[in-house]
């Protein structure tokens, strides 16, 4: 039977908000609290599912129009690129690189490029997780 | 100040862990699935949004230390907890589970009637 379930939906899309922001919080975090790529890349792709619960398959893909294997796809790229980028300076493959700057608002600011590596895991995590759910939620 | 501190703080998760017992015992002795939803889904959020809240406390009067991650599980908390609840009873009334038998009124019976006709759906 079809019902009425404007509750849940309109949860959803606030809920959807905090997990998310959340996810951002816990991904930038990640160096100096426990955190990080893969745990961000989950919560993420379950304030996405959260939304395929509440809505459906076709909505949410209109919402997010991301070919999730491409996203995988770009994170592999993401990762191997920020490892091996210090080759190309007369580094051993994986030496990261990190200094202080003063940005604008934010003050001063360790930036690293671990946090590029750890991005390339995230979109990973999340191209994967979605890849399977997508995959075992469709019927045809 | 940090015994009035300490007051509060024991004040508040001793709160929360009563409630929580509460809940417990109320999904025990309750006799249908309904007011166990309704005892488990009210009365846990509660308990758990109090216990937060000491946390919260303890760590910012006491250690000096100001978390708003947890100011944001006790909102998310607040949303949630009534919500799953609510679509726990709805999914179950749906479902056909029959509510206790000294129930007087079920309003919601007409309804999903009135939605079944509509849709043609047959039992």
């Amino acid at each position: 039977m079809k019902t009425n379930d404007v509750i849940m939906q309109f949860t959803a899309k606030i809920v959807f908000f905090i997990i998310f922001f959340y996810a951002v919080h816990i991904f930038f975090a990640g160096h100096y609290t426990p955190g990080g790529g893969f745990v961000g890349g989950l919560v993420t792709s379950s304030a996405i599912v959260l939304l395929i619960i509440a809505f459906d398959l076709k909505t949410v893909q209109s919402i997010i129009p991301i070919n999730y294997i491409y996203l995988v796809g770009t994170g592999l790229i993401l990762a191997l690129g920020t490892a091996a980028f210090s080759m190309f300076v007369d580094k051993p493959f994986f030496t990261h690189f990190f200094d202080y700057f003063h940005l604008p608002i934010l003050g001063k600011t360790s930036l690293h490029t671990a946090a590029l590596f750890d991005l390339g895991v995230y979109l990973v995590v999340v191209g994967v997780t979605m890849t399977i759910i997508q995959t075992i939620g469709e019927d045809e | 100040m940090t015994i009035l501190a300490n007051i509060l703080i024991v004040f508040f998760i001793v709160a929360g862990l009563v409630f929580i017992v509460v809940s417990a015992i109320g999904l025990f002795r309750l006799p249908d699935l309904y007011t166990r939803t309704h005892a488990a889904s009210k009365s846990s959020t509660l308990g758990v949004m109090c216990i937060l809240i000491g946390v919260f406390l303890h760590f910012w009067l006491i250690k000096d230390h100001f978390n708003p991650s947890i100011l944001l599980g006790v909102l998310f908390l607040f949303i949630t907890g009534p919500v799953g609840g609510h679509i726990m009873s709805r999914s179950s009334y749906i479902a056909g589970i029959k509510p206790w038998s000294g129930t007087v009124r079920d309003d919601l019976k007409d309804e999903i009637e009135r939605m079944k006709k509509e849709q043609n759906i047959k039992e």
